[in-house]
């Protein structure tokens, strides 16, 4: 039997409370920050499942849902760590080391861009801005930036990842 | 020393609250407004010269003056708070550090608009953020500046805020009104404009979170003295968010009366560049507007000083000068290169096309692909040519700005450094291990002798 799928009650009224900014009938405003809450309670990506299960609570077609989780890139639409190291590359960054910085991380976790450790514990994302352009280079790690990086900076936010020190919420 | 309107309390502790901006002053500009007529706000926003701190410079005034007004339909004002333009972090500084800045703002704008719901569109990723801004709409609730009735004037206001998915596009006043009505973040075809047919078909007014902080102080000394503040056509003050190669990253606000040069080497700003290196290149506006080589950024082609204002930064149009843009200031010294720079603004503007526009989805890719070859050693002299010829056929032939702003930085890149394109594919090992340098880049036109 599959898993039923539902927002806790905490989030419900909170799913409730944002389909209130908006005038009648027009709750699909409300589609972006319901996929937010979505993805952060539902494991960190969007399963098709999740996705209808938002469509129903929306009213409105599963369709609608999945071509806008997919449009935007805050969406994961597959399984991803427990924590996702986004690593802006762009400009600024780039100007100041973001690729030094990027390489690092792929050797020391042994992955490619957009792959996940096998223990599960880290995916890397290369992001496009991040708006930090004068904190370069800097990760994003769940809702948190962390700028000014240098390679040993990296290395101690990794352990401390591993060690479970770091806040993502 | 600039003057400073917005980031005047920025270093004063707790300012992000309501109780400290408010003894700083705060709420004042709003309990002025509120006995105002909205014909009268808008005058005085009018009189200030304030252009749309987003980019495009249009004068806000007269697009609130556009703002259809049926009766019995809702208007709605939303700041575009997507800043996702390269270079640029100055709305996040004023969002994280002077909320109520922006909320008082947005009060006195929604009440001149007549918007009783009020919406701040912000990149998802700013992600902390909207707490901050919603303990500030809390806050500015519970002392009455927000709600129904506000200071017994019959007028209510609530304000929401609103995160995106991540998409630069959102940034696109209309691509932000479809995201905010939970779609995806296609731009519309104009017109109708959103003045007209906005969000929800109802008219809006999209505007900068810049813009719309800038209101307070235009409503506090009038709009009369904000308009003496700067020079010509860029009145009042502008945040610049400064970064690259300087000593000082950050953002400073300006009165658009000091030199390029004086920004960049003064320690009041940019603090000059580290170790000692030269300046090789600027992108004084945010990714998307064209990159200038140094030569051409400190001086006119008439030889003047250039100065940080919209009017000097585009003297000689896009053949000497360049655009105020956003005002995302980045700085490249003489070991950038620049076409490895190119590459990664191509990449970015390839990643973010929304799709729609054939010649943005399909050409942006294209030159993504041919600056890498020419990056990783392996491009043909034609190629630069070929590159030249895509962003022609972006430029004007799509929905929105994005195809321009992706073709400007790949024109501009060639126009002024061909010679390093062209050394990157005449020295295909060379450009692997090391970068062109500076050539002639670095040597600015002669100052032209004035007579006292």
């Amino acid at each position: 039997m599959s898993e039923i799928i539902a927002f806790k009650p905490e989030s419900l009224a909170q799913v409730h409370k944002i389909i209130a900014r908006y005038p009648e009938g027009r709750q699909k405003s409300a589609l972006l920050p319901v996929l937010h809450l979505a993805q952060k309670e539902f494991g960190g990506w969007l399963d098709v499942p999740v996705m209808d299960y938002v469509a129903e609570l929306l009213s409105i077609q599963p369709i609608e849902v999945y071509e806008v989780a997919t449009f935007y890139t805050m969406f994961n639409m597959k399984p991803v760590g427990k924590y996702v190291l986004e690593v802006c590359r762009t400009g600024p960054c780039m100007v100041c080391g973001s690729e030094k910085i990027l390489n690092h991380i792929r050797t020391k976790l042994n992955i490619k861009d957009g792959e996940t450790t096998e223990d599960g514990m880290f995916t890397l994302k290369p992001a496009e801005c991040l708006g930090a352009c004068g904190y370069a280079p800097m990760l994003q790690l769940g809702k948190f930036f962390h700028e000014n990086l240098t390679i040993e900076k990296v290395d101690e936010i990794l352990d401390l990842c591993r060690q479970g020190q770091v806040a993502l919420d | 020393m600039s003057k400073k309107l917005l980031l005047k309390d920025a270093h004063i502790e707790g300012i992000r609250y309501f109780e400290t901006y408010r003894k700083q002053g705060g709420y004042e500009a709003a309990e002025k407004a509120l006995k105002m007529t909205p014909d009268e706000i808008l005058e005085e926003v009018k009189t200030s010269g304030l252009r749309g701190r987003g980019g495009a410079g249009f004068p806000t005034g007269m697009k609130w003056s556009f703002l259809a007004k049926p009766e019995g339909v809702p208007r709605h004002l939303v700041v575009n708070a997507d800043e996702s333009e390269p270079g640029t972090f100055k709305d996040r500084y004023l969002m994280e550090f002077l909320p109520h800045l922006l909320i008082e703002g947005m009060l006195i704008s929604s009440f001149c608009l007549g918007s009783n719901v009020s919406y701040i569109y912000i990149r998802g990723e700013y992600s902390w953020i909207p707490d901050i801004l919603e303990e500030a709409i809390e806050e500015a609730k519970a002392a009455g500046f927000l709600g129904k009735n506000i200071l017994g004037t019959g007028f209510d206001c609530e304000i929401y805020v609103q995160r995106g998915g991540g998409a630069y596009i959102c940034g696109e006043e209309t691509a932000l009104l479809e995201s905010l009505e939970g779609k995806r973040g296609n731009p519309r075809l104009k017109p109708p404009f959103p003045a007209v047919k906005g969000l929800w078909e109802r008219p809006t007014v999209v505007n900068n979170v810049e813009s719309i902080a800038a209101v307070v102080p235009i409503i506090n000394i009038t709009g009369a003295e904000f308009a003496k503040i700067g020079v010509g056509r860029s009145t009042g003050t502008k945040l610049i968010s400064a970064c690259g190669n300087i000593n000082k990253p950050g953002v400073y606000e300006i009165d658009m009366t000091i030199t390029v040069e004086e920004f960049i080497y003064s320690d009041e700003y940019c603090g000059g560049i580290p170790n000692g290196k030269k300046l090789k290149a600027c992108i004084p506006g945010g990714s998307s507007v064209p990159i200038v080589p140094a030569n051409l950024l400190l001086r006119t082609v008439n030889g003047e000083p250039r100065y940080m204002n919209y009017e000097s930064l585009a003297d000689g149009g896009f053949a000497t000068g360049t655009m105020m843009g956003s005002g995302g200031f980045i700085v490249l010294d003489e070991d950038q290169c620049v076409v490895e720079h190119t590459m990664t603004l191509a990449r970015f503007y390839n990643h973010e096309s929304c799709g729609q526009c054939t010649p943005c989805r399909e050409g942006t890719g294209w030159m993504y692909k041919i600056l890498k070859k020419i990056e990783n050693g392996q491009g043909k002299m034609e190629d630069i040519d070929l590159l030249w010829d895509i962003q022609r056929k972006i430029e004007g032939n799509t929905i929105c700005p994005l195809g321009d702003a992706a073709a400007w930085p790949v024109a501009a890149a060639i126009r002024h450094f061909r010679d390093e394109f062209e050394w990157h594919i005449k020295n295909p090992e060379l450009c692997l291990t090391q970068n062109y340098g500076l050539a002639d880049y670095a040597n600015p036109i002669p100052a032209v002798e004035k007579n006292a």
